[in-house]
């Protein structure tokens, strides 16, 4: 848990491990970091969905969320997209540099809640990266929830998080469909956008949860999908991101109405949401 | 509690016998009134109508050093704002010393805000009551008034010649034991007179809100036009929030001079188009019209739906150095007229 004397501290955490997601100019890099003092792990918990500010001293820290599960013991992964200053900073370190990590803060997805129920993940981009944890969850917690169906699409075939990891999925016996923005040649799967994915692979809402996280666009077009097929407000779910600077609900600025994304969020449900004019903003 | 007197011209002797507490008061510099730690109680004026600038910065400073470390280090030096001599606030108005307790229940929630609680842990705040309050004081439509004892610890009333100081908390007892060679037992007569002068005082007040309904029904009027009524005259200055006791957003940011580095929060403000903006490019509000509405929103909406109370404590500041004449109570106004109109319509 974060520091109780004074949420502000980070703790110090070496990069295990990093490598290369994806290339290009917006290229995403995943850390995998342990702390330099282990008994951090003594007080330390996350669920998935929460997320962390990750930083380096001198430079500065930026929101991401835990793209671990805690079933994945002894480290923590961050999936980082270089667009700034500190993620610029973050991408110069290679195994064995230092970085901060201060968290966990922020909700997460109710999982305990979605026990026994269909769940449906709708990624895209670097937005898989919140979802792998609840994808990873569900893995290492089969009896508890029925089918799994991991829905996600990039540009590119390049541009997927996580390639590595998709015959896992179908290999367990969950349902992967994966999809490019445009054709490319020898892709097998689906080509076209995220939400025309949703459609093609129509999942059933009946006892089912969807959830999902990408660029905003493409976030609006999934819900509205959702809904032609069926999904209640209260069956999606989606993370939202904001600039912060806090993470704990004090600087101001990642405000959509009356909530914080850093604290009332990242997680929240449609229902929620479709409530509060300025969350799409 | 203990009430005391003593004759204003002796003013800078009670000043003196708090010599073993660090003393803010209000300094005039340059027409200019803000708190300053007192170096020479001569310096100091009771004679005021409010500070031009609130002295929030004593608990939350324009900037202040979160941590420093050595470039390339990892042991952090922890500031604690809560080391030193206890501190006075000497003669706050009762608006100030409110927005203290609207903004602990942000800096108090859920994760303790270490520096802004160990400021106030340590502060005792010895109000000064408004015999003249300015035109465009409003405090009380936000639950304050002129005298208002509710947020102190212990209220002083300017009598003429005499101020009258009474003790309202432990804390305020302290200072009256410190000062007691300095000051004489009050009777009835300051009792009566302060009475007397804080019921005056409200009824000068001249501006007013009815803010029943305001909370509720500002969401409703997020895409309404009326809002560009007010930002488009609105340059974006930021000096709403800069001189709002209540308004308490920040920045972080890493300062490094070769080696030695710091992180610092500062001042900041939802009025500056950077304030939201994405890495992206993206921003969630991207220009005045959603800034004024977010500014005005938070203060009446967003944060009494999260705690309860309306975070203005009606101090006029706002509205008095505008540069182009916004003014927060004929917002106010226009939103209730804003969703009237909409009711005729629906």
């Amino acid at each position: 848990m974060m520091d109780e004397s004074n949420p502000y501290l980070p703790y110090t955490v070496k990069v295990e491990e990093a490598w290369f997601e994806t290339p290009g100019e917006r290229c995403i890099k995943t850390f995998k970091v342990n702390f330099t003092d282990e008994k951090v792990w003594d007080t330390w918990s996350h669920k998935p969905g929460q997320c962390a500010m990750v930083g380096r001293l001198g430079v500065g820290e930026s929101m991401f969320c835990i793209s671990s599960a805690p079933s994945e013991e002894g480290y923590l992964r961050f999936s980082v997209m270089r667009m700034g200053k500190v993620t610029s900073a973050l991408h110069e370190l290679e195994a064995g540099d230092l970085m901060t990590v201060r968290g966990p803060v922020g909700n997460s997805f109710p999982l305990d809640e979605w026990e026994g129920k269909d769940i449906v993940t709708i990624g895209g981009g670097i937005g898989q990266a919140p979802l792998r944890p609840v994808i990873n969850y569900i893995r290492a917690n089969r009896d508890r929830f029925g089918e799994l169906k991991v829905l996600y699409g990039a540009r590119t075939s390049d541009d997927h998080c996580f390639k590595g990891e998709f015959d896992d999925f179908r290999k367990e016996g969950h349902g992967c469909h994966l999809a490019v923005d445009v054709s490319e040649e020898k892709w097998p799967h689906f080509v076209g956008f995220v939400p025309n994915l949703l459609m093609e692979v129509s999942p059933s809402p009946e006892n089912a949860v969807a959830v999902t996280c990408g660029p905003p666009v493409m976030i609006k077009f999934v819900i509205q999908n959702l809904e032609k097929l069926g999904f209640a407000p209260e069956q999606i779910y989606t993370t939202l991101e904001e600039r912060m600077k806090c993470g704990i609900g004090k600087c101001g600025r990642c405000n959509i109405g009356h909530l914080y994304v850093c604290k009332d969020g990242p997680v929240f449900s449609y229902a929620t949401l479709k409530e509060i004019p300025e969350a799409f903003a | 509690m203990g009430d005391f007197k003593f004759a204003k011209e002796k003013l800078t002797d009670v000043l003196s016998a708090l010599k073993d507490f660090k003393v803010f008061a209000p300094v005039k510099t340059d027409g200019v009134v803000r708190f300053q730690e007192v170096a020479d109680p001569a310096q100091v004026s009771l004679d005021y109508s409010n500070s031009n600038v609130p002295p929030k910065e004593l608990m939350f400073p324009e900037t202040e050093t979160l941590f420093r470390y050595r470039l390339g280090g990892t042991d952090l030096d922890v500031a604690n704002p809560a080391e030193g001599p206890k501190r006075v606030i000497f003669g706050i108005r009762p608006c100030d010393a409110q927005a203290f307790s609207i903004v602990d229940n942000l800096y108090g929630w859920d994760f303790p805000d270490p520096y802004f609680q160990g400021r106030r842990a340590n502060t005792v705040l010895v109000g000064l009551a408004c015999a003249d309050p300015c035109a465009n004081c409003f405090c009380p439509s936000v639950g304050g008034s002129p005298a208002s004892e509710d947020n102190v610890d212990a209220m002083m009333f300017d009598l003429g010649d005499t101020i009258y100081l009474k003790g309202l908390t432990d804390r305020g007892e302290e200072i009256a034991s410190a000062i007691s060679g300095a000051v004489e037992a009050a009777g009835d007569a300051e009792k009566k007179a302060a009475a007397g002068q804080a019921e005056e005082a409200s009824g000068k007040i001249q501006r007013s809100i009815d803010t029943s309904g305001i909370p509720e029904k500002l969401p409703s009027l997020y895409d309404h036009p009326f809002w560009e009524q007010f930002s488009d005259r609105c340059l974006g200055c930021g000096i709403c929030t800069f001189l709002c006791p209540t308004c308490h957003c920040f920045d972080i940011q890493d300062e490094v001079e070769q080696f030695d580095c710091r992180r610092a929060r500062m001042w900041d403000t939802c009025m500056f188009s950077e304030y939201s903006l994405h890495t992206s490019g993206h921003n969630p509000r991207p220009t005045r019209k959603e800034r004024t509405r977010n500014r005005i929103s938070h203060k009446y909406s967003y944060f009494p739906t999260k705690f309860d109370v309306i975070a203005c404590v009606g101090c006029g500041r706002c509205i008095n150095y505008c540069p182009v004449n916004i003014d927060i109570l004929d917002i106010l106004e226009k939103s209730k007229q804003a969703e009237a109109k909409e009711e005729q319509t629906a």
